[in-house]
């Protein structure tokens, strides 16, 4: 995914003078060769991370189109005000891409941990909130975020992430069905994409057919698309490799609360319980651990599933 | 676009005039609406006038051109006279001054880009030095010109994203970038040198590559010779570390940390006019 939006990014800068990269001190073996061949739009802030947002918000107020780039928490947590008062409140043109989202940086720990990102970075005024699932995605949202001329946040996995479309996406904001047929539909966005087609597999096999969509957009939610979505299931489910509290699970929830047609709906992500206490492991560990594998997801869906016949 | 002349210096105003004008503004707006803030507004009308008349090259009938001049206020609290200077340098009607933190308008309590002539909204301390170094480094980038200023207070130097900016700007030689510092030695809840001490302030900018300027920050002669002089170190920021009074042209007022909260009474913003109308 880091290497699709890279290379995406030296592709889109190539035609655009007024794009810059901004990194905080890390991208080793991804960002060389942006900064090689434009190193008069390239920055390294150093690990300063306050400086980096706010005087991204500068360069974008002087007409550049700016792309922040550093691990999950660094260019949001680390300096969230700077990102609400300097970048959203402004309308920067100011892109924030973090890297490592949920449980990507596995083993290193809590503090790489990112599973509140899309909560916070979407409560902020005029972001955009993109969560791709493959490189297809990221390669569309690349596009679509060089070209809004306002905030957008771009929550990148790592590298290695299978192509889960089959063609290349006119339009990063729109969700896909990427399985269609039941009366089932899982709702996801990101890298867990691929546990819920397998959770599917898993549960096709049992005979409870199941839907896949993929949302690489949150924020704005397509509305329309969760409406039908809605009506045309007895049980919804979100999956998301992030905090219940503030993302895809909330957006749903809230958009379909005033809905005409509610099915059960189902979140399924990461509990305050398991985000709060460490362990170490991969990412397939730290899924399993959360429940967002797919053999956990099936089983989430199957027990809510039979619920749901049953009522 | 058309060129921008010199005319748009506005050399024709006289700093004093103006610092006694915006002085004047100030008191009535922060009296009419009850607001906080007058202490710093006063420490810096001095800076503020010698800059919208002897150093910023801004066209008010085009707020956003180009080629403009960029001064970022960090303190946005003290909103009160620099929405004063906007007006007496043209940005709009001196009569809209009334109307600060009234509801329904744009004059916020602390600095808003809504209102003509602010760049950036500010008052979370500590913003608007990063800002200013974003545009400094697009101008360098763009071999541009215009020249990106930043007025801090005293008390918002305690900030790290602060010098985390002050680290930054001379490492990438940024000698079109001004910070002017409103040194009153008063910060929100205690004197500077109580809360958490600055000194020695001079000696740590320049330990970090800055050409640093000290000066009395309402000796309007000595601020316009040290801004003109702006870059004297090429591929160094410059910083005026402007030794200021809070509260200055009210003798109640200065030096006293209750005027960062009061708001004048009555009498007292006729006292306030008089004694500033007569310096």
């Amino acid at each position: 995914m880091r290497n699709t939006f890279i290379k995406t990014l030296t592709k889109i800068a190539e035609q655009r003078p007024d794009v810059w990269l901004v990194c905080g001190d890390l991208g080793y073996s991804v960002l060389e060769e942006f900064a090689t061949r434009f190193p008069e739009r390239y920055i390294n802030a150093g690990v300063a991370e306050q400086n980096m947002a706010g005087m991204a918000a500068g360069l974008a107020m002087a007409g550049k189109t700016v792309f922040l780039y550093s691990i999950g928490n660094f260019p949001t947590f680390r300096c969230l005000e700077q990102i609400r008062n300097d970048v959203c409140a402004h309308r920067a043109s100011v892109k924030v891409v973090a890297v490592g989202a949920g449980y990507a940086y596995g083993p290193q720990g809590y503090t790489h941990h990112a599973l509140e990102d899309v909560a916070v970075m979407g409560a902020l005024p005029h972001m955009e909130v993109f969560v791709p699932c493959d490189p297809i995605e990221t390669e569309a949202a690349t596009h679509a975020i060089s070209e809004s001329g306002a905030p957008a946040y771009l929550r990148l996995s790592r590298s290695g992430e299978p192509k889960l479309h089959t063609a290349a996406l006119s339009d990063a904001r729109a969700p896909v069905m990427l399985r269609k047929g039941g009366d089932v539909t899982i709702l996801a966005c990101g890298p867990v994409v691929q546990d819920c087609l397998a959770a599917a597999d898993l549960l096709a096999a049992e005979g409870v057919v199941v839907q896949v969509a993929t949302l690489p957009c949150v924020k704005p939610l397509d509305e329309a698309f969760v409406q039908a979505a809605a009506d045309a299931s007895r049980l919804l489910v979100t999956v998301e490799e992030h905090v219940l509290w503030g993302g895809l699970h909330a957006s749903v929830a809230g958009c379909l609360a005033v809905h005409e047609r509610r099915p059960r709906i189902l979140g399924i992500g990461v509990s305050d319980e398991i985000r709060a206490s460490a362990a170490a492991g991969d990412r397939a560990a730290l899924l399993k651990r959360a429940g967002l594998d797919a053999a956990s997801i099936a089983a989430r869906i199957r027990s809510a599933a039979g619920a749901a016949k049953a009522r | 676009m058309s060129t921008m002349s010199a005319a748009d210096l506005r050399n024709d105003l006289d700093p004093t005039a103006f610092a006694k004008r915006i002085r004047v503004h100030a008191l009535r707006m922060v009296h009419t609406a009850n607001a906080s803030h007058i202490g710093s507004c006063l420490s810096m009308a001095d800076v503020l006038a010698v800059l919208y008349t002897r150093f910023l090259r801004l066209d008010p009938n085009d707020p956003r051109r180009a080629d403009r001049d960029r001064l970022i206020v960090s303190k946005g609290h003290a909103a009160a006279i620099v929405y004063a200077a906007l007006a007496e340098r043209g940005f709009f009607s001196a009569d809209e001054l009334m109307k600060y933190c009234q509801a329904g308008t744009s004059l916020t309590g602390h600095v808003s880009h809504s209102v003509p002539g602010i760049e950036a909204s500010t008052g979370s301390l500590g913003h608007g030095l990063p800002i200013a170094v974003g545009l400094a480094l697009a101008a360098k980038a763009d071999r541009q010109a215009w020249r990106s200023v930043c007025i801090l207070s005293d008390g918002e130097c305690d900030e790290g994203s602060n010098w985390e900016a002050v680290l930054f700007a001379p490492h990438h030689r940024l000698d079109n970038l001004v910070v002017v510092v409103d040194y009153n030695k008063i910060q929100s809840f205690g004197r500077v040198e109580e809360v958490l001490a600055l000194e020695p302030f001079a000696d740590k900018w320049r330990a970090f590559g800055w050409h640093v300027v000290e000066c009395d920050g309402h000796d309007r002669a000595v601020l316009e010779r040290a801004l003109t002089a702006v870059p004297e170190s090429a591929g160094k920021p410059t910083v005026l570390i402007a030794h200021t009074v809070k509260g200055k042209g009210v003798r109640f007022m200065e030096d006293k940390l209750e005027w960062h909260y009061k708001s004048p009474s009555p009498q007292q913003l006729l006292d306030a006019i008089a004694e500033v109308e007569a310096s």
